[in-house]
Formats: structure tokens, C-alpha cells, sequence
């Protein structure tokens, strides 16, 4: 296949804006955040482990999800941090199993202790959620040139939409770029490359530049067929 | 071209694309901001940045102002003091007087509009008169985590009418039966206070203000006033003066019609009156020019509040590339990302070693300062700020 090969459907380039909505809960202690976790309703859960991305576009946080931060920055209990921290939300198959498996290592946690940490000098735990509005940009690209093209200049909201939220949209294993440049343009190798990325790990922002840098390197390889 | 489109280069890149689309969905909507002053206040400034935004994306903004008596607006600066966890006392008389007042306007005021937003307590009982169509919106700037009960049970009656309240940070929320967004409050950089400035014009302010540029600068904006803790500033500066040469300036508002301003002020000139290092710099209201020189020169920010609203001060200084040092409180604490866009502490000991370490480490600031204006670009923007009331249009919409 060409890095020129045509698409038989465009790439439809869809952002997002996230309005974030307060609960008016709060947690100061371990087991008041536990109990409270198993009662919040997901999209809570969503908001604090999967949007958590979209609130660090530019720079990744200590930790991948707010509940480990909050845990290691503002109850300063590191063994917690680190224990909410290593959870990666796509093992789950939806956010009921993600919220069991937290409620779980906090209670195993709190188990082991003779005392129950608690914010001393930090901030208590704010529960919000997500309410996640789609904004269709308009762009679309058939090619290869054009996805890059296109992908390079978008609201960094675009690169969220299509990865985080397609797996838990669709509850597929891959998000939409990798699903597209395979079933459209027939780009396995490739598609299978920006697949394996992990993007829970990083920054929109890089996960962007390391699509690019993947899709660079392809047209690299191939010798030819440089981006228009 | 329109007026969004001159932030173009300036917001996130695609953000302006995005804010078009986010207001078509909307377009032709009716907006309606009401508040009590047209000048000072944060409110107001960014009000008149917001309205013509939402105007130029195909909104139908209007911003209105209550007026009111000089009873009236003490009323509701001891309001503003109560939700603060001041104590305050309240007469029933006050109370009906503030009622009556909103009522007179009400009279005036047309509220024929998709949404209203009602900013702040001063006219939060105009929803008695609410119009059987439209959405209304209680938007509080102010800091209400620890209120005074008997003035929030008050205005409760009143918030609750409403259809949903907007607070600047997540610990400002309430028990309510009414849904509650966060939306972070936010800076202009095409303003006065935030725009580039022209070598030319800095130079000439600089001079104006008989500032020297020979040692690094140590800088502070805020009012004269203890919550900003200008002696912990001026302590941390002097652990810090044993090992560096560099130059403290403390830059606020007068406080003249504020007694305790003013002993607030007295005590920070004593504290600074045998060193000549010390620069103590009373700045009118309007001294955006003045404010926005001082952040471009110096070297680190401090803003170590002992307590705070949000305190935009912080990403205004960031938005110049500066590390801010903050206290660890208020919107601080979301500003200032530790050890990445500054740090926040909690002592004046910690203030001072986060400066010693950057002053230590000059490459830090300048890195910091980077990825401090990096992150005020992403989050503290006006357009960002223009986003959420889209995105919240755009849900009621849906």
C-alpha cells in the first residue's frame, strides 16, 4: 500500500470540550474517600481516572489519576499513591470494575494500617465529574499526508476523543487513528504502531508528537511518498 | 477579522477552531450577564473581555449592572465579608433593604434572554423575578468554603431558585440541590495588564518607576494586606539576602480607605525601612502597564498568601514566563504546579529555600517560566474561559 492510498471514508476529526461539574463531596481521610468513591456515581470515576488527561494536555502529572495524587501529594501516603497510581483503566472492562478495584486496594490498604491517614496540611478530595460535550471540527482527511497534516494542528481535545474516549466509547482495544489507518487504508504496520502506544503515561501533547514522529518514520522507511 | 481570531497564535493551537464550533450549535442564543459594577473588580474586567467574545462567535451577549444605595452596597460588602468566615452582624432591616433594592431593579431590568447569569451575592435576588423561560445561573467569584451560616442560609433561599450555580474551585462548592460547575476564572492577553510589551515601552516604565535592573528582582503584586503576608515576603527575602545578591519589590494598591490597609501598609515600610533593597511601590488602580513592566523584569514571583481567593496575580505573572513561589492556598494551589511551573509552600523558611534554589539555579527559572506560561496558555486564558460558557450552553442544548 501507498502512504498516497485513498480512503473509501474520510477521517472525521471530532474534538471536545469537558465541563467539569462538582459534587459539593469531599473526602479528608482515606476511609471517608474510600466510602465515598463506592457511591459516586461513574462518571465521577471517569472524571478523575480517564478525563484526568484532558485537564493535562501539556504536562503530565506525578501520577496518572487524581485519586493516586491526591493520596501521595495531599495525604503525603506515598505507599497509597503509588499502589492507585500502577491502575491502568483500559485492564477494566467498564468503569463499575475500575471502581471495584479501587475501592478494593484502598481497603487492603487501610487493612494494614493502625491509624487512618488523613490530610494534615493538604487539600481534602474534591468528587467532580465529566460532562463531555463532542464538537465535530469539520476537518477530515483521506490520505496518510492529510491525517498527518491534519493531526498536527488540531485542539489537542481531538487526540483525546479519538483515543481515551473511543475505548471506553466503543469498548474497543485501540482507539479510532490506529482503527481507521488499518481498515482504511491498509496500513497494519503502522496502525499497530500507534496502537501500541500507551497513552495513560504521557501528555496529550506528546502522545501527538509521538503519532507524528511514527507516522514520519513511516514515510522515512518507505523512501518515498513524503507529506504534502 | 474578527475579534477571536486575533488570539489565533495566542490560545492552544486549534482552540479557536473549536470555540467557533462549540458556538454554532448555540448561535443566535441569548446571553445575559448581570452584575453591580462596570469598573474595578475582577468581575468587570473579565466581563469586558467575555461579552464581546461571546458576541463576536454569534452569542447575543448582554452585560447589565444593578444599581443600588450607599445602605444597599454595605450591605453586600458585608455579605462579601461573611462568605469570607467574617463575622458580621445583620439587622432584618438590611436584609429587607437589600431585598427591595434587587426588587427596584428587577423593575428595570429586561430579562428577556436563554441565560442569565447572575454574578455574585449582590444581585442573587433578582430570581424572584425570573421570567418563566430561560436558564438562570448564580456565579460566585467569591471564596464561600467557610461562610458565615446565617448569611448563607439567607442567600441559599436564593441559589437554590436557580438552575445551576458556578463556582472558581472545587472546595468553593455547596450542598445543593442544583447542579454546580467549576469554571476557573481566567486573564485577557491582549489586555493592558497581560500584553506584549515593546522594549521602547518597558524601558520608559521601568525608568518611570525607578526601578534598577543591576540585581535580580524578587517580586510581589498584591494589596497591602496581611492575608498576602508581605512580612513573611520580606523575611524570606532576608534569609535568602545571606547568600544572594537581589532586590525585593513589593507592589500593590493603596489602602486608603481600608484602617486596617493601612496598618498592614505601615508595618511592611517598617519592616523595610533600613534596607535600601526593598522597594515598596503604591500603584493606582489602573496601573496595568505598571503591573505588567514589573512582571516582565523580574527574575522570581512570589505570591505567598496566607489565604486567597484564586488569585489571578499568579497566572498573570506566569503568563510572563515567570516560576511563581505561592503560599499553599486558594487557587494557588491549582495555579502553580510543583516543581514545574513554581512551588507552593507552607513557611516563610519554605518560600525562602525554593527562591535560594532558583536563584542557585538560573536555568530552572527559565525553564520553569516556560512551562508556567505553557500551562496558563492551556488552562488560565480568556478563550478557555469563553469555551466553558459555550460548552455549558452547548449542554443545556443538547
Amino acid at each position: 500500500m501507498s502512504a498516497k492510498q485513498i480512503a473509501k471514508h474520510p477521517f472525521l476529526f471530532v474534538g471536545c470540550w469537558e465541563l467539569r461539574q462538582m459534587l459539593g463531596l469531599s473526602a479528608r481521610d482515606e476511609q471517608q474517600f474510600m466510602e465515598a468513591i463506592e457511591e459516586i456515581p461513574l462518571d465521577s470515576i471517569y472524571y478523575h481516572t480517564h478525563s484526568f488527561l484532558l485537564r493535562h494536555r501539556y504536562i503530565a502529572g506525578p501520577y496518572p489519576n487524581d485519586f493516586a495524587t491526591w493520596a501521595a501529594i495531599q495525604v503525603r501516603d506515598r505507599v497509597l499513591g503509588e499502589k492507585l497510581g500502577i491502575l491502568y483503566p483500559y485492564d477494566f472492562e467498564n468503569l463499575d470494575s475500575l471502581r471495584a478495584e479501587i475501592v478494593k486496594i484502598i481497603g487492603q490498604h487501610l487493612s494494614e494500617l493502625q491509624i487512618i491517614p488523613r490530610v494534615i496540611y493538604g487539600e481534602p478530595f474534591h468528587f467532580m465529574q465529566s460532562r463531555i460535550i463532542e464538537v465535530p471540527t469539520g476537518l477530515e482527511a483521506r490520505t496518510l499526508a492529510e491525517f498527518r497534516e491534519v493531526l498536527a494542528t488540531v485542539d489537542v481535545s481531538v487526540i483525546y476523543y479519538h483515543t481515551y474516549e473511543a475505548i471506553l466509547r466503543l469498548g474497543r482495544t485501540h482507539g479510532d487513528f490506529a482503527l481507521w489507518i488499518e481498515e482504511q487504508l491498509g496500513m497494519p504496520d503502522l496502525a499497530n504502531q500507534i496502537a501500541k502506544l500507551d497513552p495513560y503515561l504521557t501528555s496529550l501533547e506528546s502522545i501527538r508528537h509521538r503519532i507524528l514522529k511514527i507516522c514520519d518514520a513511516y514515510w522515512e522507511k518507505g523512501g518515498k511518498n513524503e507529506p504534502t | 477579522m474578527s475579534q477571536l481570531d486575533l488570539y489565533q497564535e495566542i490560545a492552544p493551537k486549534g482552540t479557536i477552531e473549536i470555540l467557533k464550533r462549540l458556538a454554532q450549535k448555540i448561535s443566535q442564543k441569548r446571553i445575559l450577564h448581570i452584575n453591580s459594577t462596570k469598573l474595578g473588580g475582577g468581575v468587570a474586567e473579565i466581563l469586558r473581555s467575555l461579552v464581546p467574545l461571546l458576541q463576536d462567535v454569534g452569542i447575543e451577549a448582554r452585560w447589565e449592572v444593578i444599581t443600588g444605595t450607599e445602605e444597599f452596597f454595605a450591605t453586600t460588602k458585608a455579605f462579601h465579608n461573611a462568605l469570607q468566615g467574617q463575622d458580621q452582624h445583620f439587622s432584618p432591616a438590611m436584609l429587607q433593604n437589600y431585598i427591595a433594592v434587587n426588587q427596584e431593579n428587577a423593575r428595570h431590568l429586561s430579562f428577556d434572554a436563554d441565560y442569565v447569569v447572575i454574578h455574585d451575592p449582590q444581585p442573587a435576588a433578582l430570581i424572584e423575578r425570573r421570567p418563566p423561560k430561560g436558564k438562570w445561573i448564580w456565579r460566585c467569584h467569591i471564596d464561600i468554603s467557610r461562610p458565615q451560616r446565617t448569611v448563607w442560609n439567607f442567600l441559599r433561599q436564593f441559589v437554590v431558585r436557580y438552575d445551576a450555580a458556578i463556582f472558581s474551585l472545587p472546595r468553593f462548592a455547596q450542598r445543593l440541590p442544583i447542579p454546580q460547575f467549576l469554571i476557573y476564572p481566567s486573564i485577557d492577553p491582549l489586555s493592558d495588564k497581560n500584553r506584549e510589551l515593546t522594549e521602547e515601552e518597558l524601558d520608559r516604565i521601568i525608568k518611570r518607576l525607578r526601578i534598577s535592573l543591576e540585581k535580580p528582582i524578587l517580586l510581589q503584586v498584591s494589596r497591602f494586606d496581611r492575608f498576602k503576608d508581605p512580612l513573611g515576603v520580606i523575611q524570606a527575602y532576608r534569609l535568602v539576602k545571606k547568600h544572594h545578591e537581589l532586590q525585593l519589590i513589593l507592589a500593590g494598591g493603596g489602602a486608603t480607605d481600608d484602617p486596617e490597609g493601612e496598618s498592614a501598609l505601615a508595618e511592611v515600610r517598617k519592616a523595610a525601612e533600613d534596607d535600601p533593597d526593598i522597594q515598596i511601590l503604591l500603584l493606582p488602580p489602573d496601573a496595568n502597564l505598571e503591573i505588567n513592566a514589573l512582571q516582565r523584569v523580574a527574575n522570581i514571583v512570589l505570591q505567598k498568601s496566607l489565604r486567597e481567593g484564586f488569585g489571578l496575580t499568579v497566572a498573570e505573572a506566569m503568563w510572563k514566563g515567570k516560576p511563581v513561589i505561592g503560599g499553599f492556598t486558594g487557587g494557588i494551589t491549582v495555579q502553580v504546579v510543583y516543581g514545574i511551573t513554581g512551588f507552593t509552600v507552607n513557611s516563610v523558611e519554605g518560600a525562602a529555600y525554593q527562591i535560594h534554589y532558583l536563584l542557585d539555579n538560573p536555568e530552572m527559572i527559565a525553564k520553569m517560566g516556560q512551562d508556567a506560561k505553557e500551562y496558563v496558555r492551556q488552562n488560565f486564558l480568556i478563550t478557555r474561559h469563553l469555551g466553558d460558557y459555550l460548552a455549558l450552553m452547548n449542554y443545556w442544548e443538547r
